[in-house]
């Protein structure tokens, strides 16, 4: 622990300095802004704001949890040479990454949606939008941690974390909705909900239907559908879900840390 | 048994690579060993594998009688000197140092002859992007001494190092040999090597060809100078010298 | 003229010659119906607080029955309270209690049989099967009464208010809450419902058939079960109401089904599966209605004739327009999308581009409901914008050519 905490410090003091995280804070702000002047008002900005978290942060996150991996291979092996621990070293690394990536997005995202005024009915959307792009920062930061460790060529692993991001936003949907179409005359409810939770921008974007589209979903005849969205079921699994999201590749992560050559 | 190092039976591959193919090794204490071998023999390999940077696949490695495992706290009695310098470019060496001393837990004494004689007390705040590959190599060697430990590894310790640094940087090579503390060097630089080594490991597509005083290479191998011994190791047409 | 007149006539009645006469709980079983028997037409009998069992009090003649404050007919689960067969008749300040569940009749707290010119208000109905229910009624008004029944089957439940074959009869001011239907009408003509609150009700909040000629004015229609569902009916206008949080399987904000010649103007529709399901219909007006965060904003039939959507405004539906044919006789005018990405170079305030209101995303989700869960997703939002651009399978005539760049609906 005592390791794992002087890794964040060292991580965050250099994060910090090299400004990127500064620089995306601005997007984010920069995003929320237009977004909110585009659509008149905070609470008609909530869609395309959804959209932003659904895109952005995880193609922000990948790349920059890959590039971090890669700049900070000296660093690695300076630090690793020394008494410290790689599992620490490791924990340390992530979420010096993701600290302060999740907070760029919340403070940026916020301060202008505050300064726009929030009105009492989008607080609660909002608040939710903002936990599920924390969420999102998390499992995309740990996701580019496991893309580049696997990859050694930084070119090559930065490929493999855009495909990812490609796969995971609109790849995984075609496939979803080509089943659909092939497979109309079955029962595709509940398989269709479970592939939700395979994929996490899914199971993000389902947790902002539950906030967004309830009425709609609530139209739809599936008992399935009706005891997940209808109730607070439903934002429970995605929720928990999405937290089991940040922990597995984090663990694989992890493990093949333990044990690759630095 | 006053080895300070061990290796046994440590194999290592990379793909389709065999680099090192069953090492098996003891270092004495209180000796300067250098590690020498053609290039992609597995010096460096070798090295990070004492130091946990690199995982066998096979084998042990002894630090005394502890074996080198997944732990990390036996490296507080290993300092490491890695051939190319890569200290994060916006950090000071003040900065660095204190870092590392953070790291190592360590609040003694701290030994800072080196940074005194390489004159390096008026660059300690200036950040390492401006610092000159020269400057950086001479931090690199004296933080390699900075710590109190009972094994330095050193990568190509001079490559990079001005004819004065190296001088100054070999003499304290020597010294800490009569401190009763291991010394691991690797080196292309032969004429270094018979200076300083007292005994010489021989690597040679991931076998160890020698392993002993450096006397007994030249006895073994009927060779006046370090020179011909590796030459006659290794084979004319194999070993290229820098 | 002649219904108006006998009005005055009754309301003079009451003033000028009406005796009082008082009847208090702890005697003799069936005081209320001595007392209206001993009454003269036109008097008024007064009934003190208490709890009164008796058995159905039955008015035959004019006359104003007035429930002091306190005064409690209760129907012990076994019978109807109060059943008028006299025009003319008043019945106020009542709780009318527990008259339990019947499936052979159609039990009711207060029963008008063939009566015109009754008058409930101010009663409160407390877990009665039917609240009020008229027969063959006609120039009656039930005004302020509250009905709170808490039935949790359809089966168990009767409507709040019911009307059958009945004309000219105003329904105002009234909550209803846990019916089976809030307001019922079949066969009622020349009607006005206004100012009414009708939610949680297990069905419908109002629904009517074959009733034309009627009028809903700012009632409210919040969270029934299935919403407000009206069909086989001309004329009908409605007006200023709010339909909200009618959510659920086949729950609709407003259903139409075959309506004619009818107006919907100046309504709220928030937060329903669907605000607006309309099959069947000719002639309609929809005009400044507000579509806000509802699943389905509209849903139009192909066999609407003359359907006109007129400077609505639309805004965080899921889908705003539905349709089940690529060939439909709807037309869209002037109204607001808040998913309108058009341009208005010349400022007038009216988009230059046309706007195609039917997603394509729609049509999927219409031939594979669960495809829903795709909603909002970066692919759903690419085909979408393709076939904004090149429009292929969605109605090519579904389109309102003139969309407002801001909303013209007052909030």
């Amino acid at each position: 622990m005592g390791d794992m905490l002087k890794v964040l410090r060292y991580e965050l003091r250099s994060v910090v300095r090299g400004r990127t995280v500064l620089g995306l804070g601005l997007f984010f702000a920069l995003a929320a802004t237009g977004l909110v002047q585009l659509a008149g008002s905070v609470a008609r900005a909530l869609p395309s704001l959804a959209n932003l978290v659904l895109l952005a942060v995880p193609l922000v996150s990948l790349v920059f949890g890959t590039v971090a991996v890669y700049e900070g291979r000296d660093f690695t092996e300076l630090v690793v040479s020394h008494p410290v621990g790689r599992r620490p070293f490791f924990a340390g690394t992530w979420l010096g990454r993701t600290l302060p990536l999740a907070t760029a997005f919340v403070v940026g995202v916020s301060v202008p949606l505050a300064l726009a005024g929030v009105p009492d009915g989008s607080v609660r959307p909002l608040l939710l939008l903002l936990a599920i792009g924390v969420l999102l920062v998390g499992v995309f930061t740990a996701l580019a941690f496991l893309v580049a460790f696997y990859v050694r060529d930084a070119a090559r692993g930065l490929g493999a974390a855009l495909l990812l991001w490609l796969a995971m936003t609109v790849l995984y949907d075609g496939a979803i909705l080509m089943a659909v179409g092939v497979f109309a005359q079955y029962p595709l409810e509940e398989p269709l909900l479970w592939a939700m939770f395979f994929n996490p921008v899914d199971l993000a974007r389902v947790t902002v239907l539950l906030s967004l589209d309830a009425s709609a979903m609530l139209g739809y005849t599936g008992a399935v559908f009706h005891r997940f969205f209808g109730s607070g079921l439903g934002i429970v699994a995605a929720a928990v879900s999405l937290a089991v999201w940040v922990v597995v590749p984090l663990v694989l992560a992890g493990r093949r840390f333990e044990r690759m050559d630095l | 048994m006053n080895a300070a190092v061990r290796f046994e039976n440590v194999r290592k591959r990379y793909g389709p690579l065999e680099v090192l193919r069953g090492i098996d090794l003891a270092l004495r204490a209180g000796r300067v060993t250098a590690v020498l071998g053609p290039n992609g023999a597995g010096k460096t390999t070798l090295l990070k594998i004492l130091l946990g940077l690199v995982r066998p696949d096979g084998g042990q490695v002894y630090l005394g009688a502890r074996a080198v495992g997944t732990g990390a706290s036996y490296r507080r009695d290993i300092t490491y000197m890695p051939q190319l310098p890569h200290f994060p470019s916006n950090l000071s060496a003040r900065e660095l140092v204190s870092m590392l001393s953070d790291l190592r837990d360590f609040d003694g004494q701290p030994d800072t002859e080196l940074f005194e004689r390489f004159g390096l007390a008026d660059q300690m705040d200036t950040p390492f992007r401006s610092l000159s590959g020269g400057t950086r190599q001479k931090v690199n060697a004296a933080l390699a001494f900075r710590f109190p430990a009972p094994v330095r590894v050193l990568d190509e310790p001079t490559a990079g190092l001005d004819p004065v640094a190296a001088r100054i940087f070999k003499a304290r090579i020597l010294r800490e040999r009569g401190g009763g503390r291991t010394v691991i060097l690797t080196s292309h630089d032969l004429g270094q090597v018979e200076a300083l080594a007292d005994d010489v490991v021989f690597l040679l597509e991931g076998r160890v060809h020698y392993a002993g005083p450096q006397a007994g290479l030249l006895e073994a191998t009927g060779e006046d100078d370090l020179e011909g011994a590796v030459a006659s190791l290794a084979g004319e047409e194999t070993w290229v010298t820098c | 003229m002649i219904g108006t007149l006998t009005a005055v006539l009754t309301v003079a009645a009451v003033q000028v010659g009406a005796a009082q006469a008082n009847v208090v709980p702890g005697g003799p079983q069936g005081a209320i119906a001595r007392a209206v028997a001993a009454a003269r037409p036109h008097d008024t009998v007064r009934v003190g607080p208490g709890v009164y069992a008796e058995p159905t009090v039955v008015i035959d003649r004019p006359l104003v029955l007035v429930g002091l404050p306190g005064a409690i007919l209760d129907g012990r689960g076994e019978r109807g309270l109060v059943r008028i067969e006299s025009d003319s008749v008043t019945v106020r300040g009542f709780t009318f209690r527990d008259t339990g569940v019947s499936f052979t009749e159609d039990r009711a707290a207060v029963h008008v049989e063939k009566a015109g010119f009754c008058h409930v208000a101010g009663n409160h109905f407390d877990d009665t099967f039917f609240g009020v229910y008229l027969a063959g009624a006609s120039d009656c008004t039930i005004r302020d009464n509250t009905f709170q029944a808490v039935a949790d089957r359809e089966t168990r439940a009767g409507n709040g208010i019911h009307l059958w074959y009945s004309v000219r009869v105003t329904i105002e001011d009234n909550v209803i809450r846990g019916h089976r239907d809030g307001i019922y009408f079949e066969f009622v003509e020349d009607s006005r419902v206004s100012d009414n609150v009708s939610e949680r009700n297990l069905r419908y909040g109002l629904h009517f058939m074959f009733s034309d000629g009627c009028t809903y004015v700012g009632n409210r229609f919040v969270e029934n079960g299935a919403g407000v569902a009206v069909m086989y009916t001309e004329r009908v206008v409605m007006e200023r109401n709010t339909f909200e949080r009618n959510r659920g399987t086949a729950a609709f904000g407003l259903l139409l089904k075959d309506i004619t010649d009818s107006r919907i103007e100046g309504n709220h529709f928030v937060g329903n599966s669907v605000a607006l399901h309309a099959e069947g219909v000719r002639r309609i007006e929809v005009t400044r209605n507000r579509f806000h965060d509802n699943g389905w904003a509209i849903q139009v039939m192909a066999n609407a004739e003359e359907a006109d959507f007129v400077g609505n405004d639309f805004a965080g539906n899921s889908f705003d327009v539905s349709t089940n044919s690529r060939r439909t006789a709807t037309t869209f005018t002037s109204n607001y999308w808040d998913r309108y990405r058009g341009y208005d170079l010349d400022r007038d305030g009216v988009g230059d581009v046309p706007f195609h209101p039917v997603r394509l995303f729609s049509l999927v989700v219409q031939r594979n409901p669960p495809a829903m869960v795709l909603m909002r997703s970066f692919l759903v939002t690419l085909l979408d914008l393709a076939e904004q651009l090149f429009p292929v399978l969605t109605p090519e005539n579904l389109v309102d050519p003139s969309p407002a760049m801001t909303s013209r609906v007052a909030p």
